[in-house]
């Protein structure tokens, strides 16, 4: 079973590094987000500090959202689906695993720029840490909470917009709590570690449910 | 070992597609399905792989392993090939026989490539494959994990006479060493002394 959960992770990886995968147009998309701000909002430094970990948040989940409609359309349309149902692993673990290398070569990049990226929204070194730290603890929520929305819509063939329709609002409670981390070094209102442990929750409840209801939900969709 | 389906019935989208269906496969003996179009050949066929709720009936592998379900013991070959056009044909082999449960080695995937006739593309992008090229690496498929079910949906799609002869040499040798094999097709496979399933009536209002 492991050498099953190897294989897939290794195929979701290399084709999302290979030309058209994707992983880098969402690294692209939140580069793209965060130096329009600056035009629209004018240059003011004080209040891009200010504003900065919410900007950097909000175009974190744009971007993380932004490849996951694909997740099992992919495989849907080609017919692997059909396979991997009847597969080693079980359907769950096929979602896991398939989250796991989604928010490695999707999620992990956005994590890893984004104090650079935060760079040109004028932040501190403490707080340009705390929105890496915060992304890293709510990122991989957003990719299993996408994956739900991505299992629901595997059989429409332009269900993008309805994915991101269905899977933002439940992302909300993710955004809160980690721009509420993220801000706390900026002057925010709350303490770091309580609103970080929240995102840490998510996560984790996120870890255990959402594997179950997107199996769950490819099961049941395709006929 | 048998494949037995008992009083089985399909619907689809509320429709009945057929109901009232048995028969038997045994070890050995191909099952062919035939039938015009819409007849329920391919439901069937994704019904067994568990892809589809059976209506009505039971189908049960008597033989098999005792604790994995029927699809699990089966290789479900659709119309679509399910490869990645962006991988190479041995990556998508290697990956499948990973997840398979088969033998992802080099050699394993080479082989069986080779038995289609196909080494030499196995480091090319399946993208860049012909149709006929790709439906032969997805037949490589059943050759990188042993299954003893085979369900075979219009295998020979695209293939050229060549490749169809390759194909029906792999089969009788599955047949040979005791695996079922259950096809719809409107072509002729090859194989001597296949039994058949009639599906469907005429198919189109009188």
């Amino acid at each position: 079973m492991r050498a099953a959960a190897l294989a897939l992770f290794v195929r979701e990886w290399r084709i999302a590094r290979r030309i058209g995968g994707g992983a880098s147009v969402g690294l692209v998309f939140f580069l793209i987000l965060v130096t329009i701000m600056p035009f629209a909002l004018g240059p003011d430094l004080k209040l891009l500090a200010r504003i900065g970990p919410a900007i950097l948040w909000v175009a974190a989940l744009l971007a993380a959202l932004l490849g996951l409609d694909r997740l099992f359309q992919g495989d849907g349309d080609d017919g692997s689906l059909d396979v991997l149902v009847n597969a080693t692993l079980p359907l769950e673990l096929v979602v896991l695993v398939k989250c796991a290398a989604h928010w490695a070569t999707s999620a992990l990049p956005l994590v890893i720029a984004s104090p650079l990226f935060g760079l040109m929204l004028a932040m501190e070194a403490r707080p340009l840490a705390l929105v890496a730290l915060s992304l890293a603890a709510g990122t991989p929520a957003l990719t299993l909470i996408g994956a739900i929305g991505a299992a629901l819509t595997v059989s429409l063939k332009r269900g993008g917009l309805l994915m991101a329709v269905l899977a933002l609002p439940l992302t909300i409670p993710v955004l809160i709590f980690g721009v509420s981390a993220a801000s706390a070094a900026s002057g925010g209102a709350a303490p770091f570690l309580t609103p970080f442990l929240m995102l840490c929750a998510f996560s984790l409840f996120a870890l255990a449910a959402a594997p179950f209801a997107a199996a769950a939900a490819l099961r049941h969709i395709r006929e | 070992m048998r494949l037995c389906a008992t009083d089985i019935a399909i619907e689809r989208g509320g429709r009945s597609i057929f109901a009232g269906v048995s028969f038997e496969a045994r070890a050995g003996r191909a099952l062919v399905l035939t039938g015009p179009n819409g007849a329920g050949k391919s439901s069937l066929l994704r019904a067994i792989a568990g892809l589809l709720p059976l209506a009505a009936g039971a189908l049960r592998l008597e033989g098999g392993a005792e604790d994995a379900v029927l699809g699990e013991q089966a290789h479900y070959l659709g119309h679509a090939d399910a490869l990645k056009g962006a991988l190479t044909a041995g990556e998508n082999l290697a990956f499948w026989a990973g997840a398979l449960s088969g033998d992802p080695s080099r050699p394993a995937w080479l082989s069986a490539l080779a038995r289609l006739g196909l080494a030499h593309v196995a480091d090319f992008p399946v993208r860049a494959l012909s149709a006929g090229q790709k439906r032969r690496v997805a037949l490589a498929r059943l050759l990188v994990a042993a299954r003893p079910l085979w369900l075979l949906d219009e295998p020979t799609t695209a293939l050229d006479a060549a490749a169809q002869a390759r194909f029906g040499v792999i089969m009788r040798e599955h047949l040979a060493a005791g695996g079922l094999i259950v096809a719809a097709t409107h072509a002729p496979l090859g194989l001597e002394g296949a039994d058949a399933l009639p599906l469907g009536g005429s198919g189109y209002p009188a």
